[in-house]
């Protein structure tokens, strides 16, 4: 048998932030009526110029630095020649030869199949700007089609990769670091779902130590990372099973359906893909002044993998804590925000990696609406932390205090729930479940000493939570002794 | 260097790409003007350009930039009014699919 390695190279259109479009003065503004957004420029009109978005070219050179691109001091912009209603000019102003920024890479870290933790570096072979095009709703009722041109001129930027990764895992890990990047810079959503952060998927098969690239299939429509993995798993069993049976890759571009898990040709003409590029009249070369590029530089925030570096050694937590809570900016400012309140670095992470990230994960909010304030979330930690209340208690109370955005010292307070240290009640407490279970109290005088745990439990339970585990272990201990 | 450089099945795929409808006799004319054209630019790869950096715009001045400011003149009554066919609040076109 044959043993096949995979070849992947990843497109990624992301979104700019900005108040306008790429290349007119209207508002980018997501939800607005139909065409409300939209004048002669970005509508097509004969005789118009597009104009450069100062902050477009700012974002596209501030992702370039972030991903170790050289920028480019002189760009141009090109047309890309299609038909389709959603792009009234009949092309797209994209960057062909000269984009803004090339040669860059990425250093990722994930885990493999088998859960070990790896580190690759990809290639990023180069940033273009481009303007996005509208959307279309077709009426097979009325017999025609139509055209929203809000989106259209609203500006993206185009990262493509080398084709570095050789299986899922390294791809969903690239995606998820681009994307946290850019949430870092504050310059797109990195929506999947909704479109803002969007992924095409280029992907071959070769035999093992094949120098030569098989014949590629280019994936789109993936709206989530588990469905860039799910999509890759499909396609690489698709190509290896028509190599085996002897016939051919076609080179095309193929649908992902997130229902049934396959992809699908789009069944394209064949010139679909014959895009005439030329450089675009309109538009003059974009020379980017030293003095700007040094602003752009000095002005960079930290980014995932600096604050990473900076958690495990200020903090002295572990790399793949550090990992974890950097990926995502506001759950990194949310962790040092709790730090703030109660500086016990390792503890409040495993709140924030456990039960927290639980609650958030289900709640339909995202952080930034979350009604649990980090100084909620220090004074739980620290009275969990301070024998105030049972780590089973602080477990219990979590989904209420966090839904509702409780002070944990109230409520705790309010429902009576502090660690009961008292050793009288404590004892009468142990000497009640000692009694009640004389068959177990036997067993452990016979040496199964692990029987312990079981007396806590009932204790626990008698107690609704609240017993000091470390009080009532001596105890314990001490009876049966 | 006069030979054909470009055939009239290729005109006609530029056409078609370009969405324009040629007669055989049009095809014919495209073809002899363009192949004109490319000898011509022949001619000019005669010259030894090695250390001219490519010219990609007649225009000298570069880096002409916008704030990033709404600017909103016209409604979307204005706009659509030089659509061919509208429903007052969408661009309405032949079905595509
Ligand atoms: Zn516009």
């Amino acid at each position: 048998m044959v043993q096949f390695e995979t070849v992947i190279g990843l497109e990624v259109h992301a979104q700019l932030k900005t108040n306008t479009k790429i290349f007119c003065g209207c508002s980018t503004q997501f939800g607005k009526e139909p065409n409300e957004n939209v004048c002669e420029v970005c509508s097509g009109m004969p005789g118009v110029l597009p104009v450069l978005n100062e902050k477009v070219m700012e974002y596209a050179a501030k992702m370039g630095l972030a991903t170790n691109c050289i920028i480019n001091k002189k760009s141009i912009f090109a047309r890309k020649n299609y038909f389709y209603p959603d792009l009234p000019k009949g092309y797209q102003i994209s960057q062909f030869e000269l984009p803004i920024c090339e040669h860059g890479h990425l250093n990722i870290s994930y885990e493999d199949k088998s859960g070990e933790p790896c580190k690759k570096r990809i290639g990023v072979t180069r940033i273009h700007m481009e303007e996005d095009a509208g959307k279309n709703i077709h009426s097979v009722a009325e017999n025609a089609s139509f055209v929203d041109l809000n989106r259209t001129g609203v500006p993206l930027i185009e990262i493509v990769s080398e084709p570095d990764m050789r299986n899922a895992e390294e791809a969903v890990a690239y995606l998820k670091s681009l994307r946290s990047i850019l949430l870092y810079l504050d310059i797109c959503d990195g929506n999947l779902e909704e479109g803002s952060f969007r992924c095409d998927v280029n992907i071959s098969v070769r035999p093992f130590g094949q120098e030569e690239f098989g014949t590629r299939a280019e994936l789109k429509n993936i709206n989530s990372f588990r469905n860039v993995h799910k999509a890759i798993h499909y396609e690489v069993a698709r190509q290896i099973d028509l190599i085996e049976d002897g016939e051919k890759i076609i080179q095309e571009t193929r649908l992902y359906d997130a229902d049934k898990g396959t992809t699908h040709s789009m069944r394209g003409k064949a010139d679909a893909h014959d895009y005439r590029y030329f450089p675009d009249p309109d538009l003059v070369p974009l020379v980017i002044a030293d003095e700007w590029l040094a602003e752009w530089q000095a002005a960079q925030p930290e980014l995932p993998a600096e604050r990473k570096v900076r958690f495990e050694e200020d903090f002295k937590i572990s790399e793949d804590d550090a990992d974890f809570l950097t990926a995502e900016k506001d759950i990194a400012d949310y962790y040092e925000a709790v730090l703030d309140s109660y500086n016990e670095p390792k503890k409040v992470a495993n709140w924030i990696k456990g039960d927290f990230m639980k609650e958030l994960n289900q709640s339909e909010v995202g952080l930034s609406e979350c009604k649990f304030k980090p100084e909620m979330m220090a004074t739980l930690v620290e009275m969990v932390d301070k024998d105030v209340i049972s780590n089973k208690i602080g477990k219990d109370i979590f989904n209420e205090i966090f839904t509702a955005g409780l002070d944990p010292a109230k409520f705790v307070k309010d429902k009576g729930l502090e660690q009961n240290s008292d050793s009288s009640s404590l004892e009468a407490a142990v000497d009640k479940v000692l009694a009640d279970n004389p068959n177990e109290v036997e067993a452990y005088k016979g040496g199964k000493k692990k029987l312990v745990s079981f007396f806590m439990g009932q204790v626990m339970k008698e107690t609704k939570g609240q017993a000091n585990p470390g009080i009532v272990s001596k105890m314990i201990q001490q009876k049966l002794s | 260097m006069s030979d054909v450089k470009l055939s009239t099945d290729e005109v006609a795929k530029v056409a078609s790409l370009a969405r324009l409808d040629l007669s055989d006799k049009k095809k014919e004319l495209f073809a002899g003007q363009l192949n004109n054209i490319l000898s011509y630019m022949d001619k000019l790869n005669e010259i030894d350009t090695k250390d001219v950096e490519p010219m990609f715009s007649p225009v000298e001045h570069t880096t002409v930039l916008r704030k990033d400011v709404i600017i909103k003149e016209h409604t979307r009554d204005e706009i659509l009014a030089n659509a061919p066919d509208s429903d007052g609040q969408y661009f309405v076109v032949p079905r595509i699919v």
